[in-house]
């Protein structure tokens, strides 16, 4: 017999395939589970749309479930039931370790191009808030290119959304 | 086809063929940064289509592939805008400035959907293209001005409202690219 509690820990043990130092748990993007007798139902949300990670995602959760002898149905959402808040206190924690700024927390509104420009995004590697914007965009849509004044170095932002 | 299909083909059409078309400065972008944005944009524009082709397809019996690349010339419902073959860089900034504003208004529009489904994904999508709106506000404020851009934008600027039942010369290659994978595996999975 599956649980739901199982579900959650077993995809919590499930890396992102593009961040591999947060689990999918982490990261926020499994919206809800619902386990009925040997079916399990997995809400997935992406982070962004053109995510190129999703096929990816979608079937490590079904394996994952799988293994537990479960019958996985995985659900893509294509609401906005993800946000980068969405992403744990310990994801965000790892995220930084790892050298990649954990998003600062959104607006009511959609993000604009003069927040990009404060001094609110923190350097993962020596906390200086003395950083400026080097590109929107980055290696995977969700992330952005600063540069550290402080400490010279360049590194990457999880964006807002 | 009804109302709702209809504003979920036209967003998707426009956001693959605006998609397949900055994916084209893949590699061959001026600099290293706007590869890097053009590339992302791409890449995110192809996904908004995928997740609204994907809806329209429920609603009309189909799949999001079928929609997407088995239909014939005459049944997409894409702006012009979107289909023309830009070369050069004031022409392709000029097009992703108008492109975004247009966007933003049909966006916002189906942002106030009864149809929750319809909003959601509005809404998600709105949140994505705020960065590349970002990215065209930059382009526009450091070309603004310059006598290549503001000619581009003022040539590109009829097609924004140009009519989607009909297609531009520059379609028909850019079709048979698109369709290309399709029609040599038919039936492949990926």
């Amino acid at each position: 017999m599956v649980t739901e509690a199982a579900v959650w820990e077993a995809l919590d043990e499930v890396p992102d395939p593009e961040l591999p130092v947060v689990s999918l748990v982490e990261l926020g993007v499994v919206r809800r589970v619902e386990v009925d007798g040997d079916k399990v139902h997995v809400a997935l949300a992406p982070t962004f749309l053109g995510c190129p990670a999703l096929d990816a995602m979608r079937r490590a959760l079904e394996s994952a479930i799988e293994s537990l002898g479960g019958k996985a149905e995985v659900e893509v959402l294509t609401g906005d039931e993800w946000s980068s808040d969405c992403i744990s206190a310990v994801g965000r924690e790892k995220l930084r370790v790892a050298g990649l700024a954990p998003p600062v927390p959104r607006d009511a509104g959609a993000p604009r191009l003069v927040q990009l420009q404060s001094a609110v995004f923190r350097c993962p590697y020596c906390g200086s808030t003395e950083t400026r914007l080097e590109n929107i965009f980055g290696p995977t849509p969700c992330r952005s290119l600063r540069y550290c004044e402080s400490c010279r170095q360049p590194f990457e932002q999880f964006k807002t959304i | 086809m009804n109302e709702r299909a209809r504003l979920l083909l036209e967003l998707a059409d426009d956001e693959l063929l605006v998609g397949w078309r900055d994916s084209e400065w893949t590699g061959i972008a001026p600099t290293l940064e706007e590869d890097v944005a053009f590339s992302s944009i791409a890449q995110n524009e192809i996904g908004h289509a995928r997740a609204a082709y994907e809806l329209a397809a429920r609603e009309l019996g189909t799949t999001a592939d079928e929609l997407a690349f088995d239909r014939a010339p005459g049944e997409y419902r894409s702006s012009p805008l979107v289909e023309l073959r830009l070369v050069d860089w004031a022409h392709t900034i000029a097009r992703r400035c108008l492109y975004e504003q247009a966007d933003r208004a049909r966006i916002e529009a189906l942002m106030q959907s009864g149809d929750e489904v319809v909003a959601g994904l509005a809404r998600k999508i709105d949140r994505e293209e705020a960065y590349h709106r970002m990215h065209a506000e930059l382009w526009a404020e450091r070309l603004r001005g310059d006598p290549r851009f503001e000619q581009a934008l003022a040539e590109l600027r009829p097609y924004v409202d140009g009519d989607r039942r009909t297609r531009t010369d520059d379609f028909a290659a850019l079709h048979d690219e698109m369709t290309s994978v399709r029609r040599t595996a038919p039936g492949a999975e990926w």
